[in-house]
């Protein structure tokens, strides 16, 4: 086996050039060494002006997700072997304004992600000598998997709808909306709904399904809204049918 | 540089990467979603190609052997065998889909999805054999 790979890494440094260029670099192939490594090895190494996010490297922090060979990978998460013997494209993430080199824009998530109330919401706040509210693990499972997003946004590079319409509400903020409707101590639901039921909302999803398979903590944001659609669904009928009190 | 706004630290200068018409060729999973929708089409002509049936045969005997000749034109032949791979493609990946959507809990547990995929192909079949006793069996 080869004792180095090339890293084909995008460049973008907005003070010198209009638009991303692509610049080569060899990097060692270590048997156990991530992209991000290789990018590490880089900016430690061969040049350090190369610009790119990372923390963790345990696929917990969700920072360092980039385009690798044209797939959203966490590349603390993606080994060089598998891509040998290379060359290894490594790109932003898609759909994300590129502020430099491989570091996007994730502004917009982040003025999407308060619409939902990724918090639990109570009508009344019990004080607290009353205890913690109690879950049961049946009632954990029901939300346990959707908790697990890491904001990676993995699933909006991967969403061609939110690449289409920048105005979609996306999969992860729609999947964390899913985590606390499902939660047996949440009463947030009602004004959940109100914000997801918006056309740009769960209506947007066409079901491309490449969130859920692109997803590093298997949450499934692609089976979160479908499954509200039909919760949705069910509510827009009730609305219609039931008299205001029996809804 | 020159007519280039100049990037400060407050406001970088963001890169729009333009997303090309073609993006659904990119990967076979995209190519598979836009047939996909693109099946919803042919999924809309089996419907106007049964209600001219309907229509022909409530207007009697040489109406519905007009739309008998009509339906034996190769290119109404044609046309149908491509809708009818169209539809099929339509039913298998909505099915598959399915699992997503509904999420049933027996005894509280939650049935596994490969059930429901399983029991939307099970009704299938057994509609399907249904249809065929109808058109053979019983004719």
């Amino acid at each position: 086996m080869a004792d180095s790979i090339t890293l084909q890494v995008t460049r973008y440094r907005p003070e010198l050039e209009t638009e991303p260029t692509v610049q080569d670099y060899d990097v060692p192939l270590g048997k156990q060494w991530s992209v991000l490594d290789g990018l590490n090895y880089i900016k430690d190494q061969v040049d350090g002006t190369l610009s790119y996010r990372w923390s963790c490297r345990m696929g917990i922090c969700g920072s360092c997700g980039m385009t690798v060979n044209g797939e959203p990978k966490l590349t603390c998460g993606a080994f060089l072997t598998d891509y040998a013997p290379g060359p290894v494209r490594v790109e932003p993430l898609t759909n994300f304004p590129i502020v430099r080199d491989l570091v996007v824009e994730l502004g917009d998530f982040m003025r999407k992600l308060p619409r939902v109330k990724p918090w639990l919401v109570h009508d009344d706040e019990a004080p607290v000598p009353e205890g913690e509210y109690l879950q049961t693990p049946e009632e954990l499972d029901e939300y346990r998997q959707y908790s697990m997003c890491i904001n990676c946004m993995l699933c909006y590079a991967a969403c061609p709808v939110y690449g289409l319409d920048p105005e979609f509400m996306g999969p992860a903020a729609i999947a964390l909306a899913q985590r606390y409707n499902l939660d047996s101590r949440d009463h947030g639901s009602r004004e959940r709904l109100d914000v997801l039921i918006e056309h740009e909302g769960i209506w947007g999803c066409t079901f491309v399904g490449e969130c859920t398979t692109v997803c590093p903590k298997h949450v499934d944001p692609a089976g979160s809204i479908q499954r509200y659609k039909v919760t949705a669904a069910t509510e827009s009928v009730k609305s219609f049918l039931l008299p205001r009190g029996a809804r | 540089m020159s007519g280039q706004p100049m990037t400060t630290k407050d406001q970088p200068r963001l890169y729009h990467r333009p997303m090309s018409t073609w993006w659904w060729l990119g990967k076979r999973t995209y190519l598979t979603f836009i047939l996909r929708e693109l099946s919803s089409v042919f999924v809309a002509w089996f419907v106007v190609f049964l209600l001219l049936l309907v229509r022909a045969v409530g207007q009697g005997d040489g109406e519905y052997r007009d739309f008998l000749d009509w339906a034996d034109s190769p290119w109404v032949v044609t046309l149908n065998i491509v809708a009818l791979a169209f539809v099929l493609l339509h039913a298998v990946t909505w099915f598959n889909l399915a699992p997503k959507a509904i999420v049933v809990r027996l005894r509280g547990r939650r049935v596994p999805p490969t059930w429901i995929a399983v029991s939307h192909f099970a009704a299938w079949a057994v509609v399907s054999a249904f249809i065929l006793w109808l058109l053979v069996g019983a004719g």
